[in-house]
């Protein structure tokens, strides 16, 4: 079976440097060792990574780097026990010593084991491929053309009245898969993702302050094209940035207290994900992340009960969007990817999953969340696109902000904190504009919102429309023991919230 | 058999083929095993190897000196010279490298220049070996107790060997280890937490954890509820180190403070190197030789970020103090910053020590003598605020205990902080004794800490944290 979303015409799909590599021959070995030893599930996982990371300070290159990371694992259920081990020699010999090393990881286990592993069923995918939609891969570029780009931007921006310095940063991720267990199935895949930032910086050296401002645009699962006028329109923000960056240092500081806030996408999708997407990560509300990050306040006995938010508030997880950070064809347990409902009317309906935990609390089929982000690492629970969906005839931000008496427009995404519950949360942003009466009133600066989860969302008393839509996200969203890091996606309208807590930040820090 | 040759042979193949100007090679060997445990039952476990190759190739061009860096692991014999030779390709076609130098040349007793030709170290699961069976009784103690445990145990060994154009052949073993418990009651509404780090787990002594877990969930049995304020708080090594951590890693490059974009810029230009940022007179250093947090002795990276040039490969690094007497001394700062200032070179070490001379208070004593305050365990999601001062936020995590009369009289609700680590510096209270320590929040990306315990007058519990 084939579910190739990416072959354009005659364009390959898959990168034939990953493809002829000895995907199979290797799985064979490592899969009949394992089964050999007596392993109830055997899983094979070769990855190619090659990850491309510059940046700038003034215009000028100050790191660049490309590199490229090749290796295999394998993960046996042994004696009811997990086992993992990793290897970076492509020959039989190692495949086989990997299987043996994951078979006796999990009799190390064992012992400590009190809870048998089991997975939840998935049917089985021979030969499957996946390669997400791009244009133009950046890789095809010589570096020297990526990197002028920026340049280019970073001296427009250091030409701006009152821009004394400005970082540029950009890094490309092509991820290779392939996937192959004892049941049967077999997965290749390729996508590729960036994130550009740059922050233009303004220092007054009489004062010894300074202040920044990040662009916006999001990181996306796409080609080239993005940074060439598809799907983020840089000319316009890169022309406006001096401007709101001076106003922001002028700005006057914020009376803290309780505000009416429009929240623009570019700042909600970080709400969302701290204190949607990590709080229903199943794994994480039955207490297997207690030691890292912590629990959640959605326990899975309030599955289908739980007051999430307003009525106004849907989410839903999916790993299908196009463009979306973690859209992919198959999981990294052979799990085909879906899309799901976790929030419905503002009740707690869905989780993510994936098979072992899907088995443990009885929700029958994965939802594909598995994945380990290097081939030295096991697959974990990791998040999906978690986004809100917009009002299908709901308002602009414009005439969401013409509704609010005093309240803040937040732009930008900045500083973020939440509670190992997911309760408490402090979020800060790139811009906060005053509202007053309707109108935006000119910047505020040392602003902090706080709530708790349930209250904020609680609060949500207008979603924009489909006009208003951004799919944003995070390259780098981090979980697990041994430390991963995840690409992933959350799409939002901009959003009103009715009586939120305000801090200042300058007051917080005693001055 | 192995496509692979040896990480020595690797460098002297790179360095052979290299037509650059100059050229640096970096091989490390990452070997690592990990046990993870939650609900007082293991979850995920591995073992693993990595290699990790860097090439950095250095061409003359006429506008200047630029660096092409190409990673790759396991690279085979016969995939050498592609890799070279594309190394300088990105070389060739780079603009000059804004901190560009030139490299680093081989001393007489180079630090790292001994054993050169030993094979990597490595790991396996067996490290744990006597960790293992002590898991598995704390487990059934805890269940017995109607409590849970949840944690993880991690070693790791990375060699490094660096080769250089100019002769440096530098070698260096980093083992890594940590070792995280904690206890939650079966509703979750208790919980406690205590994690060590280790060179070789010989010196994890688990049932002393776990019995240390259990008397502070015990503590916890009496419930009090505070609101958000300012309050006298004692804050254990982990603390400090999950608050000074940030400060050394994201904010101290003797760059930033110079261009006036850190907190150490000083009004009317420059930095604060030479400030008093504390009456009380303590010392905040580095030492690689430092006994239990040793460290690699010449500086090795594959990048430059702020504080690290890759142009500074192999640099010896030494002993330095970054605050001494109370007063900041030393930024870390790059041999192409320190030309440009007239500066000294002050290449970032991988460990971090406070201390004040003298004091010898344990966390028992500083609670003997505390009329009324809190005493932490730990912090999590520490982030930064507002660079400009560096204020922090983070929760407080696994117990916040009360203190009346010199003795721990229950637990209180978590809360938020909003603090800057160096404005807490002006405001410490006394100083207890230094001693290894385990930051959790920041144990992801810096292992090896020696923190006091710290008494802050008024730390700001911002906000309250319903969280357990």
């Amino acid at each position: 079976m084939t579910a190739d979303t990416g072959s354009v015409g005659s364009v390959p799909t898959i990168d034939p440097e990953f493809t002829g590599l000895p995907l199979r021959a290797l799985a064979e070995v490592a899969l009949g060792r394992a089964a050999e030893l007596g392993a109830g599930h055997a899983d094979f996982r070769l990855e190619r990574r090659r990850n491309a990371d510059f940046q700038l300070r003034d215009g000028r290159l100050d790191s660049s780097s490309d590199g490229l990371q090749v290796g295999f694992s394998v993960r046996v259920v042994a004696g009811g026990s997990w086992g993992f081990a990793a290897g970076v020699d492509l020959t039989a010999d190692e495949a086989r010593r990997v299987a043996e090393r994951a078979v006796a990881v999990a009799q190390v286990s064992a012992p400590m084991n009190s809870e048998r592993v089991e997975l939840a069923h998935e049917p089985v995918y021979a030969d499957a491929t996946w390669r997400s939609p791009y244009e133009v891969d950046p890789f095809d570029l010589p570096e020297a053309e990526r990197i002028a780009l920026l340049a280019e931007w970073s001296q427009r921006l250091l030409a701006a009245d009152g821009v004394d310095h400005v970082d540029a940063h950009l890094e490309v991720c092509k991820e290779n898969k392939f996937y192959a267990d004892l049941a049967g199935t077999s997965t290749t895949q390729q996508r590729l993702r960036l994130n550009p930032v740059l922050t233009a910086v303004s220092v007054d050296t009489a004062r010894g302050v300074f202040e920044s401002m990040r662009t916006c645009a999001p990181p996306r699962a796409t080609g080239w094209e993005y940074l060439t006028g598809n799907g983020w329109d840089w000319e316009a923000e890169l022309a406006q940035l001096p401007e709101w960056l001076a106003e922001k240092a002028k700005a006057p500081s914020v009376d803290p207290g309780s505000y009416d806030l429009v929240i623009d996408p570019t700042n909600l999708w970080l709400t969302i994900h701290e204190s949607i997407g990590h709080a229903t990560e199943l794994d994480r509300a039955l207490g297997y992340e207690a030691n890292l990050a912590g629990t959640s306040f959605a326990t899975f006995d309030q599955l289908n009960t739980l007051r999430y938010g307003s009525e106004l508030m849907n989410v839903t997880g999916d790993r299908t969007t196009p463009g979306a950070l973690a859209t992919v064809g198959y999981d990294d347990e052979g799990v085909q990817t879906q899309s799901w409902d976790i929030v419905r009317d503002g009740v707690l309906v869905g989780y993510q999953l994936d098979r072992r935990v899907a088995r443990l609390a009885g929700m029958g089929r994965s939802n594909g969340c598995a994945y380990a982000d290097s081939p030295g690492h096991v697959p974990i629970q990791r998040m999906a696109n978690v986004s809100l969906q917009p009002a299908p005839d709901g308002p602009s931000t414009e005439e969401l902000i013409s509704g609010v008496r005093r309240g803040i427009y937040i732009v930008g995404d900045n500083s973020f904190s939440i509670d190992m519950q997911r309760y408490n949360f402090q979020f800060t942003g790139q811009r906060f504009f005053a509202i007053r009466d309707g109108k935006l009133a000119g910047q505020l600066r040392d602003v902090a919102y706080q709530a708790t989860t349930t209250d904020f969302w609680g609060s949500l008393a207008a979603v924009g429309g489909p006009q208003t839509y951004l799919l944003s996200g995070s390259f780098l969203c981090g979980k697990g023991e041994p430390g991963q890091v995840a690409p992933v996606g959350h799409g939002c309208p901009t959003a009103l919230f009715t009586g939120v807590n305000i801090l200042n930040t300058a007051r917080e820090a005693g001055r | 058999m192995s496509g692979l040759i040896g990480p020595q042979e690797t460098v002297e193949r790179v360095l052979a083929l290299s037509r650059a100007d100059g050229c640096l090679v970096r091989v490390v060997e990452r070997s690592e095993t990990n046990l993870r445990w939650a609900n007082s039952t293991m979850t995920t476990n591995g073992e693993m190897r990595s290699r990790e190759l860097t090439v950095i190739s250095l061409v003359n061009g006429a506008a200047g000196l630029a660096c092409g860096t190409v990673q790759r692991s396991a690279v085979t014999a016969d995939q050498l010279e592609d890799l070279v030779r594309a190394s300088e390709q990105v070389a060739r076609a780079s603009q000059p490298a804004d901190d560009a130098g030139p490299l680093v040349e081989p001393l007489a007793d180079h630090p790292g220049s001994a054993d050169w030709t030993a094979d990597p170290a490595s790991t396996s699961v067996a490290v744990f070996g006597s960790v293992a069976p002590a898991l598995g009784e704390a487990f059934s103690r805890s269940a017995a107790v109607g409590q849970r445990l949840f944690g993880y145990a991690e070693h790791a060994v990375e060699s490094v060997f660096l080769g250089s154009s100019t002769g440096l052949r530098l070698r260096h073993d980093q083992p890594s280890g940590q070792f995280e418990l904690n206890a939650k009651t079966k509703d979750f509404s208790r919980s406690a937490w205590a994690g060590v780090t280790t060179r070789d787990f010989t010196d994890v002594d688990v049932t002393a954890v776990d019995s240390d877990l259990a008397r502070r969930l015990g503590w916890a049995q009496r419930r009090i509820d505070l609101a958000a304020g300012r309050y006298e708080t004692i804050l254990p090594p982990a603390a400090v180190a999950d608050l000074i951590t940030p400060l050394y890693y994201f904010a101290a490059g003797a760059r930033e403070a110079d261009e006036g974009r850190s907190v150490f810029a000083a009004p009317g230009g420059g930095s604060r190197i030479g400030e008093r940022l504390t009456d009380v007179p303590l010392t905040l250093r580095s030492n690689p030789a430092e006994p239990g947090l040793e460290c690699a002795p010449f500086v090795h990276t594959a990048s430059s970020w702020p504080a690290t040039s890759v142009f500074d490969n192999g640099l010896p690094v030494s002993a330095i103090n970054w605050i001494d007497d109370g007063v900041l001394r030393d930024l870390p700062r790059t041999r192409d910053w320190a030309g440009r200032t007239g500066a000294a070179p002050a290449p970032m070490v991988d460990n971090l020590i406070m201390e004040l001379p003298g004091a010898s208070a344990a966390e028992p004593d500083l609670v003997a003598s505390t009329e009324r305050g809190l005493l932490l365990t730990c912090l999590t999601y520490v982030r930064v605020v507002d660079e400009p001062t560096m204020l922090l936020t983070g929760l407080t995590r696994d117990g916040v205990y009360l203190i009346e009369g010199g003795e721990v009289v229950g637990a209180v609700n978590n809360f938020r902080f909003n603090e800057s680590p160096v404005a807490l510096l002006g405001r410490i209270a006394e100083v207890g004794r230094t001693q290894r320590c385990h930051g959790r929040d920041m144990s992801f990306f810096f292992q090896r800490a020696a923190m006091p315990s710290l008494r802050i007058p008024d730390f700001n519990m911002s906000t309250v944290s319903k969280a357990s």
